[in-house]
Formats: structure tokens, C-alpha cells, sequence
């Protein structure tokens, strides 16, 4: 399998205060690879050097190309499209303009395969069909993530990075996010994941890193995490580290 | 003060809200976007105004000089960041773009203007001239510091006011100037006589509302500026530059002062330094829309007109104090009712 994501020894600071620490990762074609670990550990701070939003040290290549001087929006056109944890939805706009906005750059330089997209997004997410002429501000919780996912898949990702999607979410919708992970996987859209929700995340990831204050600690396939025992004690919990099968 | 003449001062009020209506947007339009005050606004209507009435004269107007000395600023500064970015490929395109069409509008002027040729082609050409120079006033001025809080924008606003000033003096010199009137006919309503050119005014700033609502309500540019007034980083992740989205707004407000300064140009006489005290009034519209809401700015630039035509005849010494103490009640009634959000989703 071809390496789509290949980031090498990122360093972020703020200031003098080092937040992320000579990291590598790396994502494969048409893989899940989640990133798991404490709050303040590092992720999002990880995830916003990746897309571009924030200024970092070391190698991010992209589809065999180095992007780190590329700005947002270049990455954003060559399909490397993040969530962010706080969805950064339109909110006063309607949900069907927030979907048209997540195919700009494509729209933009006349591609008609957007229309396409739009009902294979309202096929996805039939709610956002019922929706469509509603603001984002109006929606619920599981709406507005389904929404952000919409929007991104909007932009025909080639790695999608997810920021903690089932955050403040009820279990059956968080159970419903991961389901349509599982199935963008299905349909050759490789994902990068970071969850606070560890069982979860290893149960439909192939490969796992494990972040602590900023810097990689384990890694290894999502089976081998499950059964590590200190990932098994600090993020699955003891006792449920035998079965964990329900998310 | 009888019904006759409080229907011409109305009628004066809202010719003159109408322009100032305009400029509310594009005020309004600036700061969502960009969260910039637009503080030069009313040198561009200054401008527009005195562009068209040196093509009037048969002469070339000084705004030549001005689209060739930003088009070399704009130019340099897009070289450096192409070659410190290592895309030198990327050049063509930019020096095109940033140096090209200016220069490409400059010398259509310079070639055009001594013409004598109809109105309406000097007014297009007019339009054209000053909608040029807002992206490129954005760019040189604006983009670097993008990213800088709303107070630094705002001292850079007017700083540029002062600079522009400055220039307007250089490149226009300091005659005033009036252009004919679109119309000089008027025909009565019953006792009041209405005059074309009121109505030619009010039809144009109606007709430019109406584009503006189509454009954000039905296009995707338009769609985009609205994006990136409600969420930047949004925006952004949806691929909408902050660059792109700051350079198109400026085209729109631009456009939206150069329409004012043509409008404006047969009703008062205007100088290379009018444009600020008008474009203050456009201020007090925009902020009585609390500087967010399209429809309660062009409202309150309505009122603005109103009252200063009333207040022209009641106490015309006092005419601009009126106006601008409009603010404070304003100012106090929406410190009252509005609720500050730190940070809306």
C-alpha cells in the first residue's frame, strides 16, 4: 500500500513552549490511523500543523510532495481536508449553502462532479436532506457533526483528519459517526482520526499512535494497542481491556 | 415650514441617504469581512467623483497616476513574496493580476479619457478606474497584516486616510470639482416637483441593493464573503483564502464608493478632501446597523439624510453637529440592548 501521509519529525511551538515534540506518522492509502491520547496531549495542535493553520518544524509530505510551504487553502485543493473539533460550521447560513461552501475550491474552477457529490453527501446523511434549507445554528449536536463531515466530504478528500467527532455527542450518534468512518474507509477515503474515545477509535482503526504531552510514545496496529497493557489501563480501563467490544 | 418645502427637504434627504446608503454597505460589507473600519472609504468616492469630472474637462485624470504608482507597489511586493516563497513560477499569473490590469485600466484611461466621449462611457470608465484600486489598496496596505487585531487595522485605516489624502491633493490637485447632472428635468406630484435626478440616484442605489442581495443570496463568491464573515477558520477550511475573500470585498466596496462619488458628483461640489465627512455619514448609518446588518445600515444612512436635510434648513450652521450626535443615542440604545459574544459558533 502507498504512503499518502508521511509527516517526519514535526515540531510545533507556541512561542517558547514546545507542544508537540519531533513526531512522526504516517498514514496509508485507504487506511484508518487514529490518534489517541490524553487532553493537552497534543492532537489537535498536531492535526492544525498537518492542514497548515499553525507554523511547525520537520517534513509534512503529501502525496509524494512536500507541503509545508503550501498554504491552507492549496491543501484544502489537493483533498487534504480536516474536521476540526469545533466544526466551524457557517452557523447563520443555511446547511445546504454550508455544503455547497465545502466543494468551493472545486465549484470554483468549474467542476461539475460537485452536484454529484452533494447527493452522495445527502445519501450519507439523509438528515442533512431534511435539513437542507435550515441554519447550521439550528441543527443539534449530531447534526452539526454530520454537517462538518458533510461539508468536508464536500471538498472530495483523499485523507480526511477528523478532530475528536464524537466529542459531546450521545453513544448512539457516537456510535453512528464511526459506523460512516468505517464506510468512508469502504469507499477509499483514507482517514486520519485523534479520539479522546480510545475504544472506539482502535476498534475501527488499522494502526494507532499514542500521544503523551507532546510526544509519540507507542504506536503499533490497532489490535496490538488494544492489547498493550498500559494503553489497556489508562485508555480502555482495566477491566474492560478483555472485552472490549461494545464503543 | 409648510408641506411644499418639508417635501423637497424629504425628498433632498433621501437622494442624499440613498448615496450614503451605499456607503454603509460597503462599510458594513469591509468590516464583516475583513475586520477592517474602512476609514479611506471617502477618499475613493472623492476620487470617483473627481475622475469623472476630469474626463469631463477633456483632461486626463489623476487617477492614472495613481493605478500606475500602485500597480508598481502591489507588483514588488507580490515579486518578493512569489521568489521568498520559492514559486517563481507562480510569477506571470501574480505580476499579471497585481500589475497588469491596473496598468491595462491606467493606460484604457489615459487613452480614453481626452475623448470627450458620452457620459455614460465616462462614467463606466470611472467605475472601472476606482473598483481597480480597492483590491490593490487591500493588498498593499492590508493583506500583511491580516491577522492583526481590529484596533492595529484600524490605525492603519487612518493612517491611510491621512496618506491618501495626501496623494488625492498630489494627483488631483486642489480645485474642486461638480458633474453635470444626469437630468435636469423634474415634473410635479401634485405641489411638489420631483426631480429626475433624485430619482435617477434613488433608482441606481436601489438597483445596486438589489444586485448586492442577489450576489450574496445566489452566488458562490458571494456565498464565500458571507462564509467568511461568519467563520474565518471555517472558511478557510473550505478552501477560501482570507487573501481572496480580502481582495474581492474591496472590489465590491470599492465599486459601491465609486457609484457614491458619481452620484454624489451633481449634487455638492467636492474637493480632493470631501470624501472623509461624507464617508463619516456612511459611518453613522453603518454603526446605527451595528456595523453586521446590511438592512439597518441602509436604513439608518436613510435617516442620516433625512435629518441632515431637515437640520440644513432648521440650523444649518449646526448641520453636521446633528448628524454626528445622532450617534451617541444610537451608540447608548444598542450598548443597552445588545449582548456581547465572546466567541460565537
Amino acid at each position: 500500500m502507498t504512503t499518502l501521509l508521511d509527516v517526519r519529525k514535526l515540531s510545533v511551538a507556541y512561542g517558547k513552549v514546545e507542544a508537540i515534540h519531533d513526531i512522526s506518522i504516517r498514514v496509508d492509502e485507504g487506511s484508518i490511523v487514529t490518534v489517541i491520547g490524553p487532553n493537552g496531549a497534543g492532537k489537535t495542535t498536531l492535526l492544525s500543523a498537518i492542514i497548515g493553520m499553525l507554523p511547525s518544524r520537520g517534513d509534512i509530505v503529501y502525496c509524494g510532495a512536500r507541503v509545508g510551504r503550501l498554504s491552507v487553502e492549496q491543501r484544502v485543493g489537493a483533498g487534504l481536508v480536516l474536521v476540526p473539533e469545533r466544526r466551524e460550521l457557517f452557523g447563520s447560513m443555511k446547511v445546504a449553502e454550508n455544503l455547497e461552501l465545502g466543494a468551493f475550491a472545486r465549484l470554483r474552477h468549474g467542476d461539475r462532479d460537485a452536484l454529484r457529490t452533494l447527493d452522495s453527501v445527502y445519501t450519507r446523511f439523509p438528515r442533512l436532506r431534511e435539513r437542507h434549507a435550515q441554519e447550521a445554528g439550528t441543527l443539534s449536536g449530531g447534526e452539526r457533526q454530520m454537517l462538518a463531515l458533510g461539508r468536508a466530504l464536500m471538498g472530495k478528500p483523499r485523507l480526511l483528519m477528523l478532530d475528536e467527532p464524537s466529542l459531546g455527542l450521545a453513544p448512539l450518534i457516537v456510535r453512528e459517526i464511526f459506523a460512516i468512518v468505517t464506510a468512508l474507509k469502504a469507499s477509499g477515503v483514507a482517514i486520519l482520526l485523534v479520539e479522546q474515545n480510545a475504544r472506539a477509535a482502535l476498534q475501527v482503526a488499522d494502526y494507532g499512535y499514542v500521544l503523551e504531552t507532546g510526544e509519540c510514545v507507542i504506536e503499533g496496529r490497532s489490535s496490538e494497542l488494544a492489547a498493550n497493557p498500559r494503553v489497556a489501563a489508562t485508555y480502555l480501563g482495566q477491566a474492560a481491556a478483555g472485552n472490549a467490544t461494545g464503543i | 415650514m409648510d408641506l411644499t418645502i418639508a417635501a423637497l427637504l424629504t425628498q433632498d434627504g433621501i437622494t442624499n441617504g440613498a448615496i450614503y446608503a451605499l456607503l454603509a454597505l460597503a462599510l458594513v460589507l469591509v468590516f464583516t469581512v475583513t475586520r477592517i473600519i474602512w476609514i479611506p472609504s471617502g477618499e475613493f468616492v472623492a476620487w470617483g467623483t473627481l475622475t469623472l469630472a476630469g474626463m469631463q474637462l477633456g483632461r486626463v485624470p489623476g487617477i492614472v497616476g495613481l493605478l500606475v504608482g500602485m500597480a508598481v507597489v502591489a507588483g514588488a511586493m507580490e515579486a518578493w513574496r512569489c521568489l521568498r516563497a520559492g514559486e517563481a513560477r507562480r510569477l506571470p499569473q501574480a505580476l499579471a493580476l497585481w500589475c497588469g490590469v491596473p496598468l491595462l485600466v491606467a493606460a484604457l484611461l489615459w487613452w480614453l479619457a481626452p475623448m470627450n466621449l458620452p457620459l455614460p462611457v465616462q462614467v463606466v470608465l470611472t467605475l472601472v478606474a476606482v473598483t481597480t484600486l480597492g483590491p490593490l489598496l487591500y493588498r498593499v496596505a492590508y493583506q500583511p497584516l491580516a491577522e492583526a487585531s481590529v484596533l492595529v487595522l484600524l490605525i492603519v485605516s487612518v493612517a491611510l486616510h491621512f496618506a491618501m489624502l495626501g496623494f488625492g491633493l498630489w494627483f488631483f490637485g486642489a480645485e474642486g470639482s461638480r458633474t453635470p447632472a444626469f437630468s435636469t428635468a423634474s415634473f410635479a406630484v401634485g405641489a411638489v416637483s420631483v426631480s429626475v435626478q433624485s430619482l435617477f440616484v434613488v433608482g441606481t442605489s436601489v438597483a445596486l441593493i438589489g444586485a448586492l442581495a442577489l450576489f450574496f443570496g445566489r452566488t458562490l463568491y458571494g456565498k464565500a464573503l458571507r462564509a467568511t464573515a461568519v467563520n474565518r477558520a471555517g472558511a478557510r477550511l473550505c478552501g477560501i483564502s482570507p487573501e481572496f475573500a480580502g481582495a474581492l470585498t474591496f472590489s465590491l466596496g470599492a465599486l459601491l464608493c465609486a457609484f457614491c462619488g458619481v452620484l454624489i458628483g451633481p449634487i455638492t461640489t467636492v474637493y480632493y478632501d470631501s470624501g472623509f465627512l461624507i464617508s463619516l455619514k456612511g459611518f453613522v448609518g453603518a454603526i446605527i446597523g451595528g456595523l453586521s446588518s446590511y438592512p439597518l445600515a441602509a436604513a439608518g444612512a436613510l435617516l442620516v439624510g433625512i435629518i441632515e436635510s431637515f437640520s440644513s434648513f432648521w440650523a444649518s450652521a449646526f448641520k453636521e453637529v446633528i448628524v454626528f450626535t445622532l450617534i451617541i443615542p444610537v451608540l447608548l440604545w444598542r450598548s443597552l440592548t445588545t449582548h456581547h459574544h465572546e466567541d460565537e459558533e
